[in-house]
Protein backbone atom coordinates (compact mmCIF):
# COMPACT_ATOMS: atom_id res chain seq x y z
CA UNK A 1 0.00 0.00 0.00
CA UNK A 2 2.42 2.45 1.11
CA UNK A 3 4.62 1.85 -1.80
CA UNK A 4 2.04 2.35 -4.24
CA UNK A 5 1.44 5.65 -3.09
CA UNK A 6 4.75 7.30 -3.78
CA UNK A 7 4.32 5.84 -7.44
CA UNK A 8 4.09 8.37 -10.38
CA UNK A 9 0.55 6.69 -11.51
CA UNK A 10 -0.29 5.59 -8.27
CA UNK A 11 -3.44 6.45 -5.64
CA UNK A 12 -5.25 9.69 -6.63
CA UNK A 13 -5.70 12.22 -4.15
CA UNK A 14 -1.91 12.99 -4.02
CA UNK A 15 -2.38 16.34 -4.78
CA UNK A 16 -5.48 18.77 -5.10
CA UNK A 17 -6.84 18.42 -8.78
CA UNK A 18 -6.60 14.75 -9.09
CA UNK A 19 -9.38 14.10 -7.14
CA UNK A 20 -12.04 12.24 -9.37
CA UNK A 21 -9.22 9.78 -10.13
CA UNK A 22 -5.58 9.92 -11.26
CA UNK A 23 -5.19 10.50 -15.04
CA UNK A 24 -4.30 6.97 -16.58
CA UNK A 25 -6.68 5.38 -13.87
CA UNK A 26 -9.62 7.82 -15.70
CA UNK A 27 -8.49 6.79 -19.40
CA UNK A 28 -8.51 2.81 -17.93
CA UNK A 29 -12.23 3.30 -17.03
CA UNK A 30 -13.61 5.26 -19.64
CA UNK A 31 -14.47 2.94 -22.40
CA UNK A 32 -16.77 1.14 -20.07
CA UNK A 33 -18.19 3.51 -18.30
CA UNK A 34 -19.50 5.58 -21.84
CA UNK A 35 -21.63 2.85 -22.79
CA UNK A 36 -23.08 2.59 -19.15
CA UNK A 37 -23.52 6.32 -19.25
CA UNK A 38 -25.08 5.96 -22.53
CA UNK A 39 -27.53 3.50 -22.29
CA UNK A 40 -27.76 2.96 -18.36
CA UNK A 41 -27.21 6.07 -16.58
CA UNK A 42 -28.37 8.25 -18.97
CA UNK A 43 -31.81 6.53 -19.98
CA UNK A 44 -32.36 6.03 -16.00
CA UNK A 45 -32.30 9.87 -15.76
CA UNK A 46 -34.31 10.84 -18.63
CA UNK A 47 -36.87 7.72 -17.52
CA UNK A 48 -37.14 9.54 -14.24
CA UNK A 49 -37.85 12.85 -16.08
CA UNK A 50 -40.55 11.00 -18.48
CA UNK A 51 -42.55 9.59 -14.96
CA UNK A 52 -43.62 13.90 -14.94
CA UNK A 53 -44.44 14.05 -19.02
CA UNK A 54 -47.71 12.20 -20.96
CA UNK A 55 -45.11 10.62 -23.60
CA UNK A 56 -46.84 8.38 -25.81
CA UNK A 57 -45.21 5.66 -27.97
CA UNK A 58 -46.40 7.07 -31.53
CA UNK A 59 -43.47 9.22 -32.95
CA UNK A 60 -46.15 12.20 -33.74
CA UNK A 61 -47.71 13.33 -30.21
CA UNK A 62 -45.87 16.13 -29.10
CA UNK A 63 -44.59 14.96 -25.41
CA UNK A 64 -45.94 17.63 -22.86
CA UNK A 65 -44.79 18.12 -19.22
CA UNK A 66 -48.06 17.32 -16.71
CA UNK A 67 -46.47 17.64 -13.28
CA UNK A 68 -47.38 15.16 -10.82
CA UNK A 69 -50.67 14.03 -13.12
CA UNK A 70 -49.41 10.39 -13.33
CA UNK A 71 -48.74 10.03 -10.11
CA UNK A 72 -51.90 11.02 -8.67
CA UNK A 73 -53.48 9.06 -11.80
CA UNK A 74 -51.41 5.90 -10.47
CA UNK A 75 -52.57 6.36 -6.74
CA UNK A 76 -56.55 6.38 -7.89
CA UNK A 77 -55.61 3.36 -10.65
CA UNK A 78 -57.30 0.23 -9.16
CA UNK A 79 -55.24 -2.10 -11.48
CA UNK A 80 -51.59 -0.25 -10.00
CA UNK A 81 -52.66 -1.35 -6.49
CA UNK A 82 -53.53 -4.68 -7.10
CA UNK A 83 -50.69 -5.24 -9.24
CA UNK A 84 -48.72 -3.67 -6.43
CA UNK A 85 -50.48 -6.28 -3.91
CA UNK A 86 -49.52 -9.25 -5.77
CA UNK A 87 -45.66 -7.60 -6.25
CA UNK A 88 -45.59 -7.28 -2.78
CA UNK A 89 -47.26 -10.69 -1.99
CA UNK A 90 -44.74 -12.46 -4.59
CA UNK A 91 -41.49 -10.25 -3.41
CA UNK A 92 -42.19 -11.05 0.06
CA UNK A 93 -43.12 -14.80 -0.32
CA UNK A 94 -40.73 -15.86 -2.44
CA UNK A 95 -37.80 -13.96 -0.66
CA UNK A 96 -39.21 -15.49 2.44
CA UNK A 97 -39.37 -19.18 1.70
CA UNK A 98 -36.32 -19.40 -1.07
CA UNK A 99 -34.31 -18.05 2.36
CA UNK A 100 -35.64 -20.93 4.30
CA UNK A 101 -35.33 -23.65 2.29
CA UNK A 102 -31.89 -22.56 0.81
CA UNK A 103 -30.57 -21.83 4.60
CA UNK A 104 -32.14 -25.52 4.74
CA UNK A 105 -30.09 -26.92 1.96
CA UNK A 106 -27.09 -25.00 2.89
CA UNK A 107 -27.08 -26.82 6.49
CA UNK A 108 -27.52 -29.99 4.97
CA UNK A 109 -25.09 -29.87 1.83
CA UNK A 110 -22.58 -28.47 4.80
CA UNK A 111 -22.43 -32.21 6.80
CA UNK A 112 -21.14 -35.10 5.48
CA UNK A 113 -24.48 -36.80 3.82
CA UNK A 114 -23.83 -39.46 1.24
CA UNK A 115 -26.64 -36.92 -1.28
CA UNK A 116 -25.00 -34.31 -1.00
CA UNK A 117 -22.62 -34.50 -4.24
CA UNK A 118 -25.94 -35.06 -6.61
CA UNK A 119 -27.86 -32.04 -4.17
CA UNK A 120 -24.70 -29.64 -5.23
CA UNK A 121 -24.72 -30.22 -8.52
CA UNK A 122 -28.58 -30.27 -8.86
CA UNK A 123 -28.44 -27.09 -6.67
CA UNK A 124 -26.80 -25.26 -9.44
CA UNK A 125 -28.42 -26.32 -12.70
CA UNK A 126 -31.98 -23.78 -11.95
CA UNK A 127 -29.59 -21.23 -12.12
CA UNK A 128 -27.81 -22.09 -15.57
CA UNK A 129 -31.22 -22.65 -17.71
CA UNK A 130 -32.59 -19.75 -19.59
CA UNK A 131 -35.73 -17.92 -17.63
CA UNK A 132 -37.59 -18.55 -20.03
CA UNK A 133 -37.04 -22.59 -20.47
CA UNK A 134 -37.07 -22.76 -16.61
CA UNK A 135 -40.53 -21.16 -17.33
CA UNK A 136 -41.86 -23.42 -20.38
CA UNK A 137 -40.44 -26.65 -18.53
CA UNK A 138 -42.70 -25.49 -15.51
CA UNK A 139 -45.96 -25.48 -17.79
CA UNK A 140 -45.27 -28.65 -18.74
CA UNK A 141 -45.23 -29.72 -15.04
CA UNK A 142 -48.37 -27.50 -14.07
CA UNK A 143 -49.95 -28.51 -17.60
CA UNK A 144 -53.70 -29.70 -16.49
CA UNK A 145 -53.66 -33.06 -18.92
CA UNK A 146 -50.11 -34.03 -19.30
CA UNK A 147 -48.70 -32.17 -16.37
CA UNK A 148 -46.31 -33.86 -13.84
CA UNK A 149 -48.69 -32.39 -10.84
CA UNK A 150 -51.64 -33.78 -11.49
CA UNK A 151 -49.94 -36.87 -12.74
CA UNK A 152 -48.41 -37.36 -9.25
CA UNK A 153 -51.52 -36.39 -7.47
CA UNK A 154 -54.35 -38.12 -9.96
CA UNK A 155 -55.74 -34.52 -9.65
CA UNK A 156 -57.43 -32.40 -12.53
CA UNK A 157 -56.01 -29.24 -11.74
CA UNK A 158 -55.60 -26.36 -14.24
CA UNK A 159 -52.42 -24.64 -11.87
CA UNK A 160 -51.98 -21.79 -13.70
CA UNK A 161 -55.41 -20.70 -14.52
CA UNK A 162 -57.34 -21.07 -11.42
CA UNK A 163 -57.88 -17.89 -9.84
CA UNK A 164 -56.49 -18.34 -6.63
CA UNK A 165 -53.73 -21.29 -7.31
CA UNK A 166 -52.10 -18.95 -10.20
CA UNK A 167 -50.21 -17.03 -7.66
CA UNK A 168 -48.86 -19.59 -5.28
CA UNK A 169 -47.97 -21.98 -8.29
CA UNK A 170 -46.05 -19.01 -10.03
CA UNK A 171 -44.13 -18.29 -6.47
CA UNK A 172 -43.16 -22.09 -6.26
CA UNK A 173 -41.57 -21.74 -9.67
CA UNK A 174 -39.86 -18.32 -8.14
CA UNK A 175 -38.25 -20.47 -4.83
CA UNK A 176 -37.20 -23.06 -7.46
CA UNK A 177 -34.89 -20.67 -10.06
CA UNK A 178 -33.53 -18.51 -6.58
CA UNK A 179 -32.33 -21.19 -4.59
CA UNK A 180 -29.69 -22.12 -5.86
CA UNK A 181 -27.86 -18.43 -5.79
CA UNK A 182 -28.82 -18.23 -2.25
CA UNK A 183 -28.22 -21.54 -1.39
CA UNK A 184 -24.67 -20.95 -2.65
CA UNK A 185 -24.08 -17.93 -0.83
CA UNK A 186 -25.26 -19.01 2.42
CA UNK A 187 -23.22 -22.54 2.20
CA UNK A 188 -20.17 -20.01 1.86
CA UNK A 189 -21.17 -17.87 4.82
CA UNK A 190 -21.76 -21.62 7.17
CA UNK A 191 -17.84 -22.33 5.84
CA UNK A 192 -16.61 -19.26 7.01
CA UNK A 193 -17.75 -19.83 11.15
CA UNK A 194 -14.99 -20.84 12.72
CA UNK A 195 -15.04 -23.89 14.11
CA UNK A 196 -13.10 -22.84 17.52
CA UNK A 197 -17.16 -21.22 18.33
CA UNK A 198 -18.56 -24.41 17.96
CA UNK A 199 -16.29 -26.07 19.76
CA UNK A 200 -16.32 -23.53 22.50
CA UNK A 201 -20.27 -24.11 22.91
CA UNK A 202 -19.78 -27.17 22.70
CA UNK A 203 -17.50 -27.79 25.86
CA UNK A 204 -20.85 -25.82 27.55
CA UNK A 205 -23.10 -28.57 26.48
CA UNK A 206 -24.50 -27.13 23.76
CA UNK A 207 -26.51 -29.40 21.72
CA UNK A 208 -27.42 -28.97 18.25
CA UNK A 209 -30.28 -26.50 18.40
CA UNK A 210 -28.50 -24.20 20.92
CA UNK A 211 -25.11 -24.10 18.49
CA UNK A 212 -27.28 -23.45 15.39
CA UNK A 213 -29.65 -20.13 17.39
CA UNK A 214 -26.15 -18.90 19.38
CA UNK A 215 -23.30 -19.62 17.22
CA UNK A 216 -24.25 -19.87 13.41
CA UNK A 217 -27.08 -17.41 13.06
CA UNK A 218 -25.16 -14.68 14.47
CA UNK A 219 -22.18 -15.84 12.56
CA UNK A 220 -24.42 -15.78 9.14
CA UNK A 221 -26.39 -13.06 9.85
CA UNK A 222 -24.16 -9.97 7.38
CA UNK A 223 -24.60 -12.91 4.89
CA UNK A 224 -28.47 -13.13 5.23
CA UNK A 225 -28.91 -9.95 5.38
CA UNK A 226 -26.87 -8.97 2.17
CA UNK A 227 -28.42 -11.87 0.21
CA UNK A 228 -31.96 -11.66 1.28
CA UNK A 229 -31.83 -7.78 0.63
CA UNK A 230 -30.60 -8.84 -3.07
CA UNK A 231 -33.29 -11.89 -3.28
CA UNK A 232 -36.30 -9.53 -2.63
CA UNK A 233 -34.96 -6.37 -5.15
CA UNK A 234 -34.28 -9.01 -7.71
CA UNK A 235 -37.65 -10.71 -7.18
CA UNK A 236 -39.67 -7.25 -7.38
CA UNK A 237 -38.22 -6.71 -10.50
CA UNK A 238 -38.58 -10.46 -12.00
CA UNK A 239 -39.92 -10.07 -15.40
CA UNK A 240 -39.28 -13.16 -17.90
CA UNK A 241 -40.41 -15.87 -15.40
CA UNK A 242 -43.89 -15.26 -14.65
CA UNK A 243 -44.26 -13.46 -18.24
CA UNK A 244 -43.66 -16.85 -19.88
CA UNK A 245 -45.47 -18.84 -17.25
CA UNK A 246 -48.72 -16.80 -17.44
CA UNK A 247 -48.29 -13.38 -18.87
CA UNK A 248 -49.92 -11.81 -15.69
CA UNK A 249 -53.16 -13.76 -16.16
CA UNK A 250 -55.45 -15.33 -15.04
CA UNK A 251 -57.50 -12.12 -14.89
CA UNK A 252 -53.77 -10.22 -13.76
CA UNK A 253 -54.05 -13.03 -10.86
CA UNK A 254 -49.97 -12.74 -11.15
CA UNK A 255 -49.23 -9.61 -13.09
CA UNK A 256 -46.24 -8.30 -11.29
CA UNK A 257 -45.77 -4.63 -11.09
CA UNK A 258 -43.10 -4.97 -13.85
CA UNK A 259 -45.58 -6.61 -16.16
CA UNK A 260 -48.17 -4.07 -15.68
CA UNK A 261 -45.73 -1.85 -16.51
CA UNK A 262 -44.66 -3.07 -19.56
CA UNK A 263 -48.23 -3.75 -20.81
CA UNK A 264 -48.70 0.23 -20.24
CA UNK A 265 -45.68 0.99 -21.97
CA UNK A 266 -45.24 -1.46 -25.25
CA UNK A 267 -48.70 -3.18 -25.66
CA UNK A 268 -50.75 0.54 -25.15
CA UNK A 269 -48.18 3.02 -25.61
CA UNK A 270 -48.28 4.97 -22.41
CA UNK A 271 -44.53 5.34 -21.67
CA UNK A 272 -45.04 8.51 -19.25
CA UNK A 273 -47.61 6.19 -17.38
CA UNK A 274 -45.41 3.07 -17.14
CA UNK A 275 -41.79 5.32 -16.01
CA UNK A 276 -44.02 6.97 -13.11
CA UNK A 277 -44.64 3.38 -12.35
CA UNK A 278 -41.30 2.58 -12.39
CA UNK A 279 -40.53 5.12 -10.45
CA UNK A 280 -42.94 4.69 -7.78
CA UNK A 281 -41.97 0.79 -7.30
CA UNK A 282 -38.17 2.22 -7.40
CA UNK A 283 -39.37 4.31 -4.38
CA UNK A 284 -41.21 1.60 -2.13
CA UNK A 285 -38.73 -0.82 -2.56
CA UNK A 286 -35.86 1.57 -1.62
CA UNK A 287 -38.00 2.07 1.23
CA UNK A 288 -38.93 -1.09 2.09
CA UNK A 289 -35.01 -2.39 2.16
CA UNK A 290 -33.82 0.69 4.07
CA UNK A 291 -36.41 -0.12 6.99
CA UNK A 292 -35.16 -3.27 7.12
CA UNK A 293 -31.71 -2.49 6.83
CA UNK A 294 -31.79 0.04 9.40
CA UNK A 295 -33.52 -2.44 11.79
CA UNK A 296 -31.33 -4.83 11.03
CA UNK A 297 -28.33 -3.09 11.64
CA UNK A 298 -29.98 -1.70 14.93
CA UNK A 299 -30.48 -5.04 15.99
CA UNK A 300 -27.09 -5.78 15.14
CA UNK A 301 -25.32 -3.02 16.96
CA UNK B 1 -32.00 -34.32 13.77
CA UNK B 2 -31.88 -37.92 13.65
CA UNK B 3 -29.82 -38.63 10.66
CA UNK B 4 -32.42 -40.26 8.61
CA UNK B 5 -34.56 -37.30 8.86
CA UNK B 6 -31.83 -35.56 7.17
CA UNK B 7 -31.51 -37.57 4.44
CA UNK B 8 -35.45 -37.58 3.96
CA UNK B 9 -35.17 -33.61 4.16
CA UNK B 10 -32.18 -34.03 1.40
CA UNK B 11 -34.14 -36.49 -0.51
CA UNK B 12 -37.15 -33.66 -0.65
CA UNK B 13 -34.87 -31.03 -1.69
CA UNK B 14 -33.94 -33.27 -4.53
CA UNK B 15 -36.69 -33.86 -5.78
CA UNK B 16 -37.93 -30.80 -5.75
CA UNK B 17 -34.59 -29.69 -7.73
CA UNK B 18 -34.72 -32.55 -10.61
CA UNK B 19 -38.35 -33.60 -10.78
CA UNK B 20 -39.06 -30.56 -13.03
CA UNK B 21 -35.96 -31.73 -15.34
CA UNK B 22 -36.68 -34.81 -15.73
CA UNK B 23 -40.05 -34.06 -16.71
CA UNK B 24 -38.78 -32.33 -19.21
CA UNK B 25 -36.78 -34.58 -20.41
CA UNK B 26 -39.29 -37.24 -20.36
CA UNK B 27 -41.86 -35.00 -21.84
CA UNK B 28 -39.34 -34.74 -24.94
CA UNK B 29 -39.31 -38.11 -25.65
CA UNK B 30 -42.73 -39.04 -25.41
CA UNK B 31 -44.98 -39.80 -28.59
CA UNK B 32 -48.44 -37.37 -28.52
CA UNK B 33 -50.21 -40.43 -27.98
CA UNK B 34 -48.46 -41.00 -24.44
CA UNK B 35 -48.62 -38.17 -23.76
CA UNK B 36 -52.20 -37.77 -24.15
CA UNK B 37 -52.88 -40.96 -22.00
CA UNK B 38 -54.51 -40.03 -18.53
CA UNK B 39 -52.06 -42.06 -16.57
CA UNK B 40 -48.32 -39.77 -17.33
CA UNK B 41 -45.43 -41.80 -17.30
CA UNK B 42 -42.09 -41.04 -16.04
CA UNK B 43 -40.17 -42.92 -18.76
CA UNK B 44 -41.53 -43.09 -22.20
CA UNK B 45 -42.97 -46.71 -22.77
CA UNK B 46 -41.20 -45.83 -26.71
CA UNK B 47 -38.74 -43.31 -26.26
CA UNK B 48 -39.03 -41.12 -29.58
CA UNK B 49 -36.61 -38.55 -31.17
CA UNK B 50 -39.30 -37.12 -33.09
CA UNK B 51 -40.12 -34.01 -31.47
CA UNK B 52 -36.54 -32.74 -31.64
CA UNK B 53 -37.34 -33.46 -35.71
CA UNK B 54 -40.69 -31.00 -34.66
CA UNK B 55 -39.20 -28.41 -33.33
CA UNK B 56 -36.96 -27.66 -35.92
CA UNK B 57 -39.52 -27.97 -38.42
CA UNK B 58 -41.97 -25.83 -37.00
CA UNK B 59 -39.90 -22.61 -35.83
CA UNK B 60 -36.61 -21.45 -37.03
CA UNK B 61 -34.30 -22.77 -34.17
CA UNK B 62 -31.16 -22.78 -36.33
CA UNK B 63 -31.83 -19.17 -37.08
CA UNK B 64 -32.59 -17.83 -33.82
CA UNK B 65 -29.76 -20.37 -31.79
CA UNK B 66 -27.45 -18.47 -34.37
CA UNK B 67 -28.48 -15.17 -34.07
CA UNK B 68 -28.75 -15.81 -30.03
CA UNK B 69 -24.74 -17.05 -30.76
CA UNK B 70 -23.89 -13.82 -32.51
CA UNK B 71 -24.91 -11.40 -29.96
CA UNK B 72 -23.60 -13.20 -27.16
CA UNK B 73 -20.45 -13.60 -28.41
CA UNK B 74 -20.66 -9.80 -29.66
CA UNK B 75 -21.40 -9.43 -25.83
CA UNK B 76 -18.99 -11.29 -24.54
CA UNK B 77 -16.26 -10.29 -25.98
CA UNK B 78 -17.29 -6.43 -26.38
CA UNK B 79 -17.74 -6.38 -22.39
CA UNK B 80 -14.49 -7.83 -21.13
CA UNK B 81 -12.81 -5.81 -24.04
CA UNK B 82 -13.95 -2.36 -22.57
CA UNK B 83 -14.11 -3.78 -18.75
CA UNK B 84 -10.64 -5.14 -18.18
CA UNK B 85 -9.24 -2.09 -17.95
CA UNK B 86 -11.95 -0.38 -16.06
CA UNK B 87 -11.55 -3.05 -13.42
CA UNK B 88 -7.83 -2.89 -13.53
CA UNK B 89 -8.18 0.68 -12.68
CA UNK B 90 -10.90 -0.01 -9.95
CA UNK B 91 -8.42 -2.62 -8.42
CA UNK B 92 -5.28 -0.49 -8.49
CA UNK B 93 -6.50 2.74 -8.00
CA UNK B 94 -8.32 5.13 -5.26
CA UNK B 95 -10.63 8.14 -6.33
CA UNK B 96 -13.69 8.88 -6.47
CA UNK B 97 -14.57 8.00 -9.67
CA UNK B 98 -13.85 4.23 -8.42
CA UNK B 99 -16.28 5.03 -5.74
CA UNK B 100 -18.89 6.19 -8.04
CA UNK B 101 -18.05 3.08 -10.67
CA UNK B 102 -18.60 0.42 -7.83
CA UNK B 103 -21.91 2.12 -6.40
CA UNK B 104 -23.36 2.52 -9.50
CA UNK B 105 -22.85 -1.57 -9.79
CA UNK B 106 -24.85 -1.81 -6.66
CA UNK B 107 -27.15 0.88 -7.79
CA UNK B 108 -27.91 -1.16 -11.10
CA UNK B 109 -28.75 -3.62 -9.02
CA UNK B 110 -31.94 -1.92 -7.07
CA UNK B 111 -33.29 0.04 -10.27
CA UNK B 112 -36.36 -1.66 -12.19
CA UNK B 113 -35.15 -2.25 -15.79
CA UNK B 114 -38.68 -0.80 -16.74
CA UNK B 115 -37.61 2.37 -15.93
CA UNK B 116 -34.46 2.20 -18.01
CA UNK B 117 -36.16 -0.14 -20.98
CA UNK B 118 -39.00 2.66 -21.77
CA UNK B 119 -35.93 5.64 -22.66
CA UNK B 120 -33.96 3.05 -24.05
CA UNK B 121 -36.28 2.08 -26.70
CA UNK B 122 -36.97 5.46 -27.27
CA UNK B 123 -33.31 6.39 -27.95
CA UNK B 124 -32.53 3.09 -29.54
CA UNK B 125 -35.76 3.91 -32.15
CA UNK B 126 -33.97 7.20 -32.79
CA UNK B 127 -30.79 5.78 -33.55
CA UNK B 128 -32.35 3.14 -35.71
CA UNK B 129 -31.17 0.27 -33.76
CA UNK B 130 -34.66 -1.27 -32.77
CA UNK B 131 -35.13 -4.64 -34.35
CA UNK B 132 -31.69 -5.06 -34.61
CA UNK B 133 -29.31 -7.28 -33.39
CA UNK B 134 -26.69 -4.67 -33.37
CA UNK B 135 -29.05 -2.74 -30.85
CA UNK B 136 -29.93 -5.90 -28.65
CA UNK B 137 -25.93 -6.10 -28.47
CA UNK B 138 -25.42 -2.68 -27.41
CA UNK B 139 -28.12 -3.02 -24.40
CA UNK B 140 -26.75 -6.43 -23.40
CA UNK B 141 -23.45 -5.20 -23.23
CA UNK B 142 -24.46 -2.37 -21.37
CA UNK B 143 -26.31 -4.48 -18.79
CA UNK B 144 -23.85 -6.91 -18.46
CA UNK B 145 -21.03 -4.70 -17.58
CA UNK B 146 -21.64 -4.02 -13.83
CA UNK B 147 -21.38 -7.49 -13.05
CA UNK B 148 -18.53 -8.42 -15.31
CA UNK B 149 -16.65 -5.62 -13.90
CA UNK B 150 -16.95 -6.48 -10.49
CA UNK B 151 -16.06 -9.99 -11.19
CA UNK B 152 -12.74 -8.88 -12.97
CA UNK B 153 -11.83 -6.28 -10.33
CA UNK B 154 -12.03 -9.00 -7.75
CA UNK B 155 -9.57 -10.96 -10.22
CA UNK B 156 -7.34 -8.23 -10.77
CA UNK B 157 -6.71 -7.69 -6.65
CA UNK B 158 -5.93 -11.59 -6.59
CA UNK B 159 -2.84 -10.81 -8.42
CA UNK B 160 -0.22 -9.66 -5.77
CA UNK B 161 0.83 -6.25 -6.74
CA UNK B 162 4.26 -7.12 -5.97
CA UNK B 163 4.47 -8.68 -9.02
CA UNK B 164 3.81 -5.85 -10.75
CA UNK B 165 6.04 -3.94 -9.26
CA UNK B 166 8.65 -6.62 -10.04
CA UNK B 167 8.44 -6.08 -13.07
CA UNK B 168 8.61 -2.33 -12.96
CA UNK B 169 11.96 -2.86 -11.11
CA UNK B 170 13.15 -4.73 -13.85
CA UNK B 171 13.04 -1.94 -16.09
CA UNK B 172 9.97 -3.19 -18.12
CA UNK B 173 7.52 -0.68 -18.82
CA UNK B 174 4.49 -0.10 -17.37
CA UNK B 175 2.08 -2.63 -19.89
CA UNK B 176 4.83 -5.13 -21.14
CA UNK B 177 5.00 -5.71 -17.31
CA UNK B 178 1.17 -5.98 -17.44
CA UNK B 179 0.93 -8.00 -20.21
CA UNK B 180 3.88 -10.67 -18.80
CA UNK B 181 3.01 -10.70 -15.53
CA UNK B 182 -0.41 -10.26 -15.23
CA UNK B 183 -1.98 -10.95 -17.83
CA UNK B 184 -1.27 -14.71 -17.53
CA UNK B 185 -2.41 -15.00 -14.09
CA UNK B 186 -5.74 -12.84 -14.96
CA UNK B 187 -6.89 -15.06 -18.28
CA UNK B 188 -9.01 -17.75 -16.09
CA UNK B 189 -10.51 -14.88 -14.30
CA UNK B 190 -11.23 -13.45 -18.35
CA UNK B 191 -12.20 -16.58 -19.41
CA UNK B 192 -14.75 -16.97 -16.37
CA UNK B 193 -15.73 -13.56 -17.15
CA UNK B 194 -16.30 -14.37 -21.09
CA UNK B 195 -18.44 -17.40 -19.89
CA UNK B 196 -20.62 -15.45 -17.58
CA UNK B 197 -20.94 -12.60 -19.88
CA UNK B 198 -22.03 -14.85 -22.72
CA UNK B 199 -24.36 -17.01 -20.49
CA UNK B 200 -26.13 -13.43 -19.36
CA UNK B 201 -26.77 -12.27 -23.32
CA UNK B 202 -27.87 -15.94 -24.27
CA UNK B 203 -30.37 -16.30 -21.87
CA UNK B 204 -32.14 -12.87 -21.86
CA UNK B 205 -35.39 -12.45 -22.58
CA UNK B 206 -36.83 -9.20 -21.68
CA UNK B 207 -34.43 -6.73 -23.62
CA UNK B 208 -34.85 -9.24 -26.96
CA UNK B 209 -38.49 -9.05 -26.59
CA UNK B 210 -38.76 -5.41 -26.52
CA UNK B 211 -36.06 -4.56 -29.22
CA UNK B 212 -36.95 -7.21 -31.32
CA UNK B 213 -40.49 -7.57 -33.63
CA UNK B 214 -39.33 -9.20 -36.40
CA UNK B 215 -39.54 -12.81 -36.36
CA UNK B 216 -36.35 -12.73 -38.94
CA UNK B 217 -34.36 -11.04 -36.02
CA UNK B 218 -35.55 -13.39 -32.99
CA UNK B 219 -32.69 -14.58 -30.52
CA UNK B 220 -33.14 -18.13 -29.32
CA UNK B 221 -35.89 -16.96 -26.42
CA UNK B 222 -38.14 -15.41 -28.04
CA UNK B 223 -38.24 -17.80 -30.63
CA UNK B 224 -38.76 -20.47 -27.62
CA UNK B 225 -41.91 -19.12 -26.80
CA UNK B 226 -43.74 -19.08 -29.20
CA UNK B 227 -43.97 -22.80 -29.54
CA UNK B 228 -46.37 -21.80 -26.65
CA UNK B 229 -49.36 -20.72 -29.43
CA UNK B 230 -51.30 -17.66 -28.94
CA UNK B 231 -53.66 -18.85 -27.25
CA UNK B 232 -51.40 -20.76 -24.75
CA UNK B 233 -52.37 -23.86 -26.47
CA UNK B 234 -48.78 -25.65 -26.96
CA UNK B 235 -47.56 -28.69 -28.74
CA UNK B 236 -45.72 -29.78 -25.79
CA UNK B 237 -43.37 -32.38 -27.46
CA UNK B 238 -41.04 -29.99 -29.39
CA UNK B 239 -41.67 -27.50 -27.03
CA UNK B 240 -39.90 -29.84 -24.01
CA UNK B 241 -37.56 -31.04 -27.54
CA UNK B 242 -36.40 -27.35 -28.33
CA UNK B 243 -36.10 -26.20 -24.63
CA UNK B 244 -33.70 -29.05 -23.76
CA UNK B 245 -31.57 -27.75 -26.70
CA UNK B 246 -31.71 -24.09 -25.51
CA UNK B 247 -30.25 -25.29 -22.83
CA UNK B 248 -27.26 -27.00 -23.65
CA UNK B 249 -24.56 -24.34 -24.34
CA UNK B 250 -25.64 -23.16 -20.84
CA UNK B 251 -25.01 -26.25 -19.30
CA UNK B 252 -21.74 -26.80 -21.12
CA UNK B 253 -20.57 -23.38 -20.15
CA UNK B 254 -21.78 -23.55 -16.60
CA UNK B 255 -19.83 -26.91 -15.73
CA UNK B 256 -16.82 -25.31 -16.81
CA UNK B 257 -16.85 -22.07 -15.09
CA UNK B 258 -19.01 -23.18 -11.55
CA UNK B 259 -16.53 -22.73 -9.28
CA UNK B 260 -15.50 -19.55 -11.02
CA UNK B 261 -18.93 -18.09 -11.27
CA UNK B 262 -19.51 -19.31 -8.00
CA UNK B 263 -16.75 -16.81 -6.29
CA UNK B 264 -17.49 -14.37 -8.26
CA UNK B 265 -21.23 -14.23 -7.57
CA UNK B 266 -20.07 -15.13 -3.55
CA UNK B 267 -17.96 -11.82 -3.56
CA UNK B 268 -20.67 -9.42 -5.28
CA UNK B 269 -23.36 -10.83 -3.21
CA UNK B 270 -22.14 -10.45 0.54
CA UNK B 271 -19.32 -7.56 0.25
CA UNK B 272 -22.54 -5.75 -1.49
Amino acid sequence: MTAVAERPYGRAGGGPRRGLLSGSGLTLLLPALVPVLLFSVGPLVYGILLAFTDARSGRNTVTSFVGLENFAELLSDGDFWESFRIGMVWGVSVTVLQFLASLGLALLLNQDLRLRGVARVLAVVPWAMPPVVVGLMWRLVYHPDAGLLNGLFGSNVDWLHDFSLALPAVIVVGVWTGMPQTTVVLLAGLQNVPRELYEAVSVDGAGTWRRFWNVTLPQLRPVIVAITSLDFVWNINQFSLVYVLTQGGPGGRTRLPMLFAYEEAFRYGFFGYAATLGVAITIVVLAVLGLYLWRQAREGA
Amino acid sequence: MTRALKYLALLGYVAFLSFPLLWLLSTALKTPQEMAALDPTWIPRRPTLANFADAFAEQDLVGAGLRSLVVAVATALITVALALPAAYALARFRGVAGKIAIGWVLVSQVFPVVLIIIPLFMVLRRLELVNTLAGLTVVHVTFVMPFALWMLRGYVRAVPRELEEAASVDGAGRLRALAAVVAPLLAPGVVATLLFSFISSWNEFMFALVILKDPEVETLPLTLVRFVGPEGVARLGPLAAASLLATVPSLVFFAIIQRRLRSGLMAGAVKG
